[in-house]
């Protein structure tokens, strides 16, 4: 399971996964095929508060520390959207903040998602990926106050 | 009525032979282009004139007495007969350019606001508005107290003509000749009419007319009519406010500058003749020219008959896209130009738009600037569809099975 495995290898699995697929139809029947396994964010947290800004489709994202980790949970109006967020969320999902605040997001560009985006969608991407750092960062700073 | 000269017979391989953007490959799949009403793509003359106006003629228009700036002066005034000529405006210094139809309304929206509004004063726009036909008159109502009334829209997306909230307060109607969302071709000629019987200033948002409709400013009987060249097979980054010769002398001028001056001194500035009044600083002169090329070159290979074709393509794509299951089109007016707008059950249009894009097809999604109308009709978005001469039967039968593919991947 993913929870053993450490944040870079999630990733070079993602890298591994993207890679059997030459072409775009199999690509994005792939990441739209994770966006149906993504845990889904509980309806209370999908408010305009948990909104991501800078998407064009709507992206709820909420996180919560569960033993020294952060938990994600999230959801899109938009298949290949939720596709995306579904990927971030298997690297980023049940972290600490510190792996999380640490990590390095080449994999997108290796998996060759990056250039297939808009650069509306990038801009969102982006977006995405600024929120769980900045929920990692503030689940740290709760954590070095205690 | 315009002399009557030979033209070619419509051939749309000819035709496109003309647009080398259509050689360019997309995903490594040649380029499906139905975003025509986002911007059109220009043609080989077009992009020659703007290209030989600076490499042999490039100088200030207006100000030097130099050879080259002669020449520039002389191609750039050139285009506004041209325009005038197209529009059947009466007089050239009627046409006033600027940087594409948000610039024309924005300078409408200020300077007849400053002209004509007061506490209490109306100003009526329709429920189809694109933004820049709304917010330019929402800042100067607020700027003069006056308010905002809105033509409601019917389920068929066209004006609610029973329910024009025309009072005796009403001094500005502002409205779009064509919707640049649904595609619906307004009674615009009816509404001025109303309008000028009860003393209304009317003003026109021709984005998406100019190019596919005949355009008479006097016939239609407006006051103001703006356009961008853009849309037009023409250069991004112009546009032209047509205006009635007597309401520009009493409209003030919007921007100050250079070429709109008659003398300055510290104490005070009078303001040079039509059109210069309203054309601050340098203009797109490249542009401008490329833009009387456009309308010239849409003259030489008719228009009418381009608007047919367009028909055609609309009528095509609209019975085969209904075959899709689970898709609605938003407007179904009788009057329609070839924009096609629908939304598909369970498919959010921002993944079509992107799967559709994986197969070489450009379309927009989204609120297309007009989220008002998109909470009429109760959906986020939709996706477009538009239509130029240029298109083909076949690009239309592409993007229908590519929108087929795309819902089979996404349901």
């Amino acid at each position: 399971m993913t929870t053993t495995m450490s944040l870079a290898q999630t990733q070079q699995e993602l890298i591994d996964e993207f890679a059997l697929f030459s072409d775009w139809q199999d690509r994005y029947e792939h990441l739209i095929e994770l966006g149906r396994d993504l845990p889904l964010i509980a309806p209370e947290h999908k408010t305009d508060d948990n909104l991501v800004r800078g998407c064009q489709s709507r992206v709820w994202l909420h996180a919560e520390p569960k033993n020294d980790l952060v938990h994600f949970t999230a959801d899109s109006d938009a298949m290949i959207t939720k596709g995306i967020v579904a990927l971030l969320v298997r690297v980023f999902n049940d972290r600490t903040p510190q792996e999380i605040l640490g990590a390095s997001t080449d994999f997108i560009d290796t998996i060759g998602l990056r250039a297939h985006l808009s650069p509306n969608r990038a801009n969102g991407l982006s977006a995405m990926i600024d929120q769980m750092k900045r929920y990692a960062l503030a689940f740290s700073a709760d954590a070095n106050k205690e | 009525m315009k002399p009557e000269v030979l033209k070619p017979v419509f051939d749309v391989q000819e035709i496109r032979a003309q647009f080398p953007i259509l050689k360019e490959l997309v995903h490594g799949k040649p380029l499906v282009y139905f975003d025509n009403a986002a911007t059109s793509q220009k043609p080989r003359r077009v992009i020659k004139a703007e290209s030989a106006y600076y490499a042999t003629i490039n100088s200030n228009v207006h100000r030097g007495v130099h050879t080259l700036s002669t020449k520039a002066t002389e191609a750039q005034e050139a285009a506004r007969e041209t325009i005038r000529r197209h529009i059947n405006a009466r007089h050239a210094h009627e046409v006033i350019f600027t940087s594409g139809t948000t610039g024309s309304l924005n300078l409408a929206a200020f300077s007849l606001g400053q002209l004509l509004l007061k506490q209490g004063d109306e100003v009526l726009i329709s429920g189809m508005e694109h933004h820049a036909n709304i917010v330019p008159w929402q800042m100067v109502c607020e700027r003069h107290g006056a308010q905002l009334k809105v033509i409601p829209i019917t389920d068929s997306g066209e004006w609610d003509l029973a329910q024009v909230p025309f009072s005796d307060k009403t001094r500005v109607l502002a409205v779009s000749h064509v919707s640049n969302t649904l595609g619906t071709i307004n009674p615009v000629k009816e509404l001025i009419a109303e309008a000028k019987k009860r003393g209304i200033i009317t003003v026109l948002d021709g984005a998406q007319a100019i190019a596919h409709l005949d355009v008479d400013v006097q016939d239609l009987g407006c006051d103001l009519y703006a356009f961008s060249g853009h849309k037009a097979y023409g250069p991004t980054g112009t546009g032209v406010l047509y205006g009635r010769e007597e309401l520009l002398e009493r409209m003030p001028p919007w921007q100050g500058g250079g070429e709109m001056i008659d003398t300055v001194t510290f104490e005070k500035t009078t303001y040079a003749k039509l059109p210069f009044k309203f054309e601050a600083g340098t203009p797109h002169i490249a542009g401008i020219i490329g833009l009387g090329e456009a309308i010239r070159w849409m003259e030489d290979y008719d228009k009418p008959a381009m608007a047919k074709h367009e028909h055609e393509l609309l009528e095509h794509a609209s019975n085969q896209l209904l075959d899709i299951d689970g898709l609605r089109i938003i407007g179904s007016a009788k009057e329609k130009v070839g924009v096609i707008s629908f939304v598909i059950e369970g498919v959010h249009h921002y993944d079509l738009g992107t799967l559709l894009d994986q197969q070489g097809i450009a379309v927009r999604t989204g609120h297309h600037c007009t989220q008002p109308l998109m909470e009429r009709f109760g959906v986020t978005g939709t996706t477009r569809a538009s239509f130029a001469c240029f298109n083909t039967m076949e690009e239309v039968d592409a993007m229908v099975a590519a929108t087929k593919k795309a819902v089979k991947m996404l349901r």
